[in-house]
């Protein structure tokens, strides 16, 4: 059925009127055009249109529109403030995690979304979290040392 | 020096039918590749089978590789196109060296068939040692041209000039000086040189041979790098095609009746082409579930485990692909022999980003934005599929999220082309991940045996290795082994109609994984029965000066502690060649003994790959190679039946994942002085038969099947406890 539904977007607020069975991942490439989520897989298994939910690493492909109504949704396009990029992306790019970049901005949330909930994980509860998120270019070395990284970055108080 | 060309045969599809052709194409280079051979040999030698192949070479005028505009920023164009292999950043950096430029100012276009130098793809690790050639001596023509015009304007010889980020300014009186910028003018140089232009040397470079982070890095963790899904065009629909259940399958009745209940779906017939379409791709999606279909099916008995039977019944007679010595005289002075068959699954690309391509027709052109390895081979393509000329078709490869050989085949491309054709609408395909999976052209299942024997000194006798179905690539031994012959059956993965029950072809380093696995694991097994420790038996039959300092590297950076296998502790060694880069590989496993599953705590790898244009994009490359190389060691192996691929997601199919990660250190041996060799496959060759070997050391079994499952080694553990 063919709802308004109303949520936060990168902290804006914003309202699409779309079948609120749809997937937020479509909405957000098509509708409204953030196309920094990505598709990989359609089932929840690769991890590569990770966004954040209420601060959560949520699977974009498997929320349907009905379940974001008064949520906070952050997206790729949303971490960089006033063309500074937030500490997790730099990070990245300061540590070379990334190579083809097509999953990248799934892992950058998913890390996010891990710093928010523990601020100083263990090693291996980073390679706990990121397990699912799928990475075919082999650049997941890179990618924990880049958590580790911005996890001390963002202690120093520097934004989260 | 022949695995160069080899390799550029193999990539286009050309067999080379005898040694007697091979030698003549090789005079016809002038002799071929040595160590100090000059950019234009390089180029007549990709040249020459793509000539044959294609009809079209790389331009001779620089003009067609950069342009320098008004605001001094420096166009680089080349047909290549970036995967997330780091060319973006090392082409970057080899035209700032040779111009003179600032790394910074340099921007990358890449793969767009109307601005760029004709290219026939990116693949077999060729972009640096044979696209670096000619950009670099485009770019050194180009500095030239650029000191003479400024030696003009300035009134000053050329050779009292120097040039420094692009600002030329007399040796004498620094304030005598003129730009790039203004002497180009945003405008192509006339002038060419009428001498060849001296390429800088390696002590002169000041970017090349130094790292430098990814300039692609901040795109893409922002979200604005863009890929072919990524496309908006004004009006575009979205397609979902209807696909077969199996191989083979052919269609029979359609009922398409359902779709009227998903709103704004239409669907399109175009000869063979069933496709709905849909202003959203969840829409299509909804859509093409209600299309209802029969089929007919052929009955094909062959799965994973029953495929090698086959492939061995029909495999071609082989060719040599080299030979030496008398066989027979060194079986006679062998003490000990090995005899083994290796086998090798079918394995997926499996790239994050599926095929992708969106098509639109404007002005009798038509512009196809496509996740592709080979723009201008999909040009041609795309051409005769449209009954177009090859001008009318412009391919734009937006940054790829991925390829690994997979995205040399663009089917995605002309379905969205064909498309949009028919509905004179923007048409994009995005290929699910159940499509991926089923249209990929797999790394081919294959078969190596080799019957080999040792005498009491520790030296190799004999080596017999015929392998079925790889290729030739990595076939050839670079051991020092006087009696030996090394059979390929003809056509790699490409094979015969009816050899594999779905499309096969390039996968990172084809053919050479299989090919490497098996060697180096038979290497280990004639160690094992002189009981020689697998380090010292390589150094006892290597007389290659590059590859034993390659082992020793390895072997010393791991810390390899001397016992013959097995010691118990785990640890394996294997080497190998690719794409002209000499590659060391030491493991260190632990194998659970009760279920067999096997855990990789350590890599350690070396490799000799002439000059690092980038040293920390090829450092990448190699723990990429190593991480991706797990995958086919331990788990990667597509299940089917038929031609039915039962394997649709990444449930089934396993990737690695972060809980596999050993620990990695990579070194890349000093060789600056050597022209720069491949850097985006090497590494990944070694990891099987390095893996196989540390858990013969640990556990005293021999995987001879990839991958090596937990229940693999467990049968493998049983087997050798019997003995």
């Amino acid at each position: 059925m063919i709802k308004p539904v109303r949520f936060s977007l990168n902290g804006k607020t914003t309202t699409v009127e779309v079948d609120e069975e749809r997937m937020l991942l479509w909405v957000l490439r098509t509708e409204l055009g953030l196309t920094g989520t990505k598709f990989g897989c359609g089932e929840g298994f690769c991890g590569s249109c990770t966004v954040l939910v209420n601060g959560r690493p949520e699977r974009s492909c498997q929320l349907p529109m009905k379940s974001i109504g008064g949520k906070k949704i952050v997206t790729i396009e949303g971490l960089a403030k006033n063309g500074k990029l937030h500490p997790v992306q730099a990070a990245f790019v300061e540590h070379d995690a990334l190579q083809c970049g097509f999953c990248t901005p799934g892992m950058i949330l998913s890390a996010y979304g891990l710093l928010l909930e523990n601020p100083k994980p263990t090693r291996q509860q980073i390679l706990d979290h990121m397990e699912d998120n799928l990475c075919r270019c082999g650049a997941h070395h890179r990618i924990v040392k880049a958590i580790e990284a911005a996890a001390a970055e963002m202690r120093k108080g520097v934004r989260s | 020096m022949t695995r160069f060309t080899e390799e550029i045969f193999e990539h286009l599809g050309i067999d080379l039918p005898s040694e007697v052709s091979r030698r003549k194409f090789l005079k016809m280079l002038g002799g071929g590749i040595v160590v100090t051979v000059s950019a234009n040999d390089l180029l007549a030698l990709q040249e020459a089978p793509a000539r044959r192949r294609f009809g079209r070479e790389l331009p001779d005028d620089f003009n067609a590789f950069l342009r320098i505009g008004e605001d001094g920023r420096v166009a680089c164009f080349t047909g290549k196109i970036e995967m997330g292999q780091g060319v973006v950043t090392s082409l970057a950096q080899m035209l700032a060296d040779e111009l003179e430029v600032s790394l910074d100012s340099v921007d990358m276009i890449m793969g767009d068939t109307d601005l760029c130098p004709w290219d026939m793809g990116t693949f077999g690790s060729m972009t640096t040692r044979f696209f670096g050639p000619p950009l670099r001596a485009a770019a050194a023509e180009a500095r030239e041209v650029l000191l003479e015009l400024a030696a003009e304007r300035l009134g000053v010889a050329a050779d009292e000039l120097t040039v420094r980020d692009g600002m030329v300014s007399s040796t004498a009186d620094s304030a005598q000086k003129v730009s790039y910028a203004e002497l180009a003018k945003g405008q192509k140089i006339a002038r060419r040189l009428d001498r060849e232009a001296v390429l800088e040397s390696v002590e002169n470079f000041t970017v090349v041979g130094h790292p430098v982070n990814r300039r692609d890095a901040v795109a893409k963790v922002t979200g604005a790098a863009q890929f072919a899904g990524d496309i908006r065009r004004e009006g575009m629909l979205y397609a979902r095609l209807l696909r077969p259940p199996a191989h083979g399958a052919t269609l029979g009745t359609v009922d398409a009746s359902g779709i009227e209940a998903v709103d704004g779906a239409t669907m399109v017939v175009d000869g063979e082409l069933v496709a709905v379409l849909h202003a959203t791709p969840d829409g299509a999606d909804r859509a093409i579930a209600t299309i209802e279909a029969n089929w007919k099916t052929p009955e094909l008995d062959l799965d994973e485990d029953s495929i090698f039977e086959h492939l061995l019944n029909v495999a071609p007679a082989g060719e040599n692909v080299d030979r030496g010595g008398d066989l027979n005289a060194g079986m006679s002075i062998s003490t000990a022999e090995a005899r083994h068959t290796y086998l090798d699954g079918y394995v997926a690309h499996a790239p994050i980003e599926t095929h992708t391509a969106v098509a639109e027709f404007s002005d009798g052109r038509c512009t196809i934005w496509a996740s592709t390895q080979t723009p201008f081979p999909l040009q041609k393509e795309a051409a005769e599929a449209l009954g177009l000329a090859e001008d009318k078709v412009r391919v734009i490869p937006p940054f790829v999220g991925g390829g690994f050989g997979g995205k040399t085949a663009n089917r995605q491309a002309i379905e969205a082309a064909r498309l949009a054709k028919r509905t004179g609408r923007p048409v994009q395909v995005a290929w699910s991940r159940p499509e991926e999976f089923f249209f990929d052209t797999f790394r081919p299942a294959a078969v190596v045996k080799i019957d080999a024997g040792v005498g009491e000194d520790g030296r190799i006798t004999y080596w017999d290795f015929t392998t079925y179905f790889a290729g030739s690539r990595g076939a050839d031994h670079f051991y020092d082994i006087p009696n030996h012959r090394t059979v390929a059956a003809p056509g790699g993965w490409r094979g015969g109609p009816g050899t594999h029950p779905f499309a096969t072809g390039a996968w990172r380093a084809p053919g050479n994984n299989t090919n490497t696995f098996a060697r180096e694991s038979h290497i280990d097994a004639l160690a094992a029965q002189t009981k020689i420790d697998p380090v010292e038996f390589r150094m006892r039959n290597l007389a290659d000066k590059k590859m034993r300092r390659v082992l020793e590297t390895t072997a010393a950076r791991f810390r390899w502690l001397e016992a013959a296998a097995p010691s118990g502790r785990g640890q394996g060694i294997a080497l190998g060649i690719d794409a002209g880069t000499y590659v060391g590989l030491a493991a260190e496993v632990d194998v659970d003994r009760a279920t067999g599953k096997v855990t990789v705590q350590r890599l350690v790898c070396a490799q000799d790959m002439g000059l690092a244009i980038n040293p920390e994009g090829a450092t990448i490359q190699m723990e990429g190679c190593l991480t991706m190389g797990l995958g086919y060691a331990l788990a990667e192996e597509l299940h089917f039946s038929g031609g039915e691929i039962l394997d649709t997601n990444f449930d089934t199919y396993e990737i690695p994942r972060f809980s596999w990660l050993p620990e990695i250190e990579t070194v890349i041996i000093d060789a600056r002085n050597d022209p720069p060799q491949g850097g985006g496959e090497p590494a990944i060759i070694v990891v099987g038969a390095a893996i196989a070997n540390a858990i013969h050391d640990a556990v005293g079994a021999r995987v001879y099947r990839l991958p090596m499952t937990a229940e693999r080694v467990k049968a493998a553990m049983k087997r050798s406890e019997r003995r």
